[in-house]
């Protein structure tokens, strides 16, 4: 096998190990680790398909930025280890309504996931070596998805003034 | 194997140990800079002139007793160091420190003084830096002790704050460099304007410059921004239940980033190994220029006191940030207009 073909089995198998695992553990802060091990597979596997700068982004924005706030909050709000028979009896996710609730989300992805796997290459996609240029990703993102980017922006906007919203203190008069 | 390879594992080799002393040579110069302006002598005794003392240092870190706290997660108590560590030697594996050289005709290929030439190396710095994070966040919260726990949550809101304000002054010299690439920069920065001034990107990104050391300084936890490791608040912050060869990392990997630092300010701003003679002697300039933003940053440590913590918070979001962001579109105007 050449080495490629074994890089990405080896960083593929890191990426759903590290995944599984991350809904296995009852201790979240392994769970947030894991996860940033699993980001990093993801950008390795970028790396085998020759887009440095999409694995190194994948590194900033996920495993650096955004796991950062996430053990950030774990660590503050100290979240319990998920492992008391209490946790299991009351924990209001644990009723059955909820899980029958989160089997049928599973099994619609399983579905969604196995639509569009059998769809085939027709998104178009890039021509070979532009998703190494950085130049070409600003370009098409700024024009032909151009659209996608401003309605995910309008989003992340609203996230904000969200969370702006629900974290200030109501002024006492 | 090739010749080619060789050298380069040597080089390798070369990087790692030089980076390990540079860590020693900080420590004594950090002491005797220290002394020197609070008007004292500093180490004298272990070597001539103290000179050995760095080593004494390791030796009696080494025979330490390596102690964890009962309560602490024993993994992650452990896994904390060498995450610190890691992530301070590779940040350094894409600096370039000199142009191409043949070791005086010895190999037929010209060898490049960097470890790896990675086309992105910009970024996977400013990556490995936030990697870096976890190591402090990991090491305060596994030790299950409330200093520690500050510390690190301190050191993280410090690092991801100043983080930002990092990125937009080195955005601002890749739109100039028009490279991700720190060789490509270094070129771009060869020759002089009027035949005096040379062409570093410092006279064009001046605020840059200055975010990208403040930015630095608060990225390396030192003071005038050392929260995390406040003594008089915090006993040592992050650090304070490590003990032995797991706080001797933590204190490597701070050293080490401080070099890291002020390599890629050498690289981005002031034109890396671009010198007289270049060609033959560019990796002493290189050297001259990261020994100068060196004793900088010992200076400003020795000379400004420590920040309240919610003025450096205050100071990162409302004065630090804007500039950079008011740089960057500055920047990208100009390179736009005037076609760079």
């Amino acid at each position: 096998m050449a080495s490629e073909t074994v890089a990405f089995y080896l960083f593929g198998a890191i990426a759903i190990a590290a995944s599984l695992l991350v809904i296995a553990q009852r201790n979240p802060i392994y769970s947030v680790l894991l996860l940033i091990a699993s980001f990093g597979a993801l950008s390795g596997l970028y790396v085998l398909l020759d887009a440095p700068f999409v694995a190194v982004t994948q590194i900033i924005v996920y495993a650096g930025a955004i796991m950062v706030l996430f053990l950030f909050v774990v660590m503050l709000l100290n979240a319990p280890h998920e492992d008391t028979e209490y946790d299991e009896r009351v924990h209001p996710l644990m009723r059955p309504g909820p899980m029958r609730f989160g089997a049928a989300l599973a099994l619609l992805l399983v579905a969604e996931l196995w639509w569009a796997l059998g769809r085939g290459g027709d998104s178009g996609g890039f021509p070979a070596g532009a998703v190494a240029s950085v130049g070409a990703i600003g370009r098409s993102l700024f024009t032909d998805y151009g659209f996608a980017f401003e309605v995910t922006s309008i989003l992340i906007l609203v996230a904000m003034v969200g969370a702006v919203v629900l974290a200030r203190r109501e002024e006492r008069r | 194997m090739t010749p080619l390879l060789v050298a380069q594992l040597v080089l390798t080799l070369v990087v790692f140990v030089g980076l390990l002393s540079s860590a020693a040579a900080m420590v004594y110069v950090e002491r005797k800079v220290a002394a020197f302006i609070q008007q004292r002598i500093g180490p004298y005794l272990v070597g001539p002139k103290g000179l050995l003392q760095p080593l004494a240092d390791v030796i009696k870190l080494m025979f330490k007793e390596e102690l964890r706290p009962r309560a602490a997660d024993a993994l992650l108590f452990g896994l904390a160091p060498i995450i610190s560590a890691t992530a301070a030697f590779s940040a350094f594996a894409v600096v370039p420190f000199g142009g191409e050289t043949t070791l005086l005709g010895l190999l037929k290929e010209p060898l490049r003084l960097q470890v790896a030439d990675v086309n992105v190396a910009i970024l996977v710095i400013f990556a490995i830096a936030s990697m870096g994070v976890y190591g402090i966040v990991l090491a305060g919260w596994s030790s299950n002790s409330k200093y520690s726990l500050l510390g690190g949550l301190r050191s993280s809101a410090q690092m991801i704050s100043y983080e930002l304000s990092y990125g937009m002054a080195l955005a601002g010299v890749l739109l100039v460099g028009n490279s991700l690439s720190l060789t490509d920069i270094v070129h771009r920065q060869a020759g002089t304007w009027f035949g005096v001034i040379p062409r570093w990107f410092i006279f064009l990104q001046p605020f840059g410059f200055l975010i990208f050391l403040t930015a630095g300084i608060a990225e390396t936890n030192r003071a005038p921004f050392d929260f995390p490791e406040a003594e008089q608040e915090l006993v040592a912050g992050y650090h304070t239940e490590y003990s032995s060869m797991s706080f001797a990392m933590f204190f490597l990997a701070e050293y080490i980033n401080m070099v890291t630092v002020s390599a890629v300010a050498t690289d981005l701003f002031l034109g890396g190994w671009q010198g007289p003679y270049a060609e033959s002697i560019g990796w002493i300039w290189f050297l001259v220029k990261v020994a100068a933003l060196l004793f900088f940053y010992v200076w400003m440590r020795w000379t400004l006191p420590r920040y309240r913590y919610d003025q450096l918070m205050a100071f990162g979001w409302k004065v630090l940030l804007p500039v950079a962001v008011i740089n960057l579109l500055v920047t990208a105007a100009g390179v736009l207009y005037f076609g760079l």
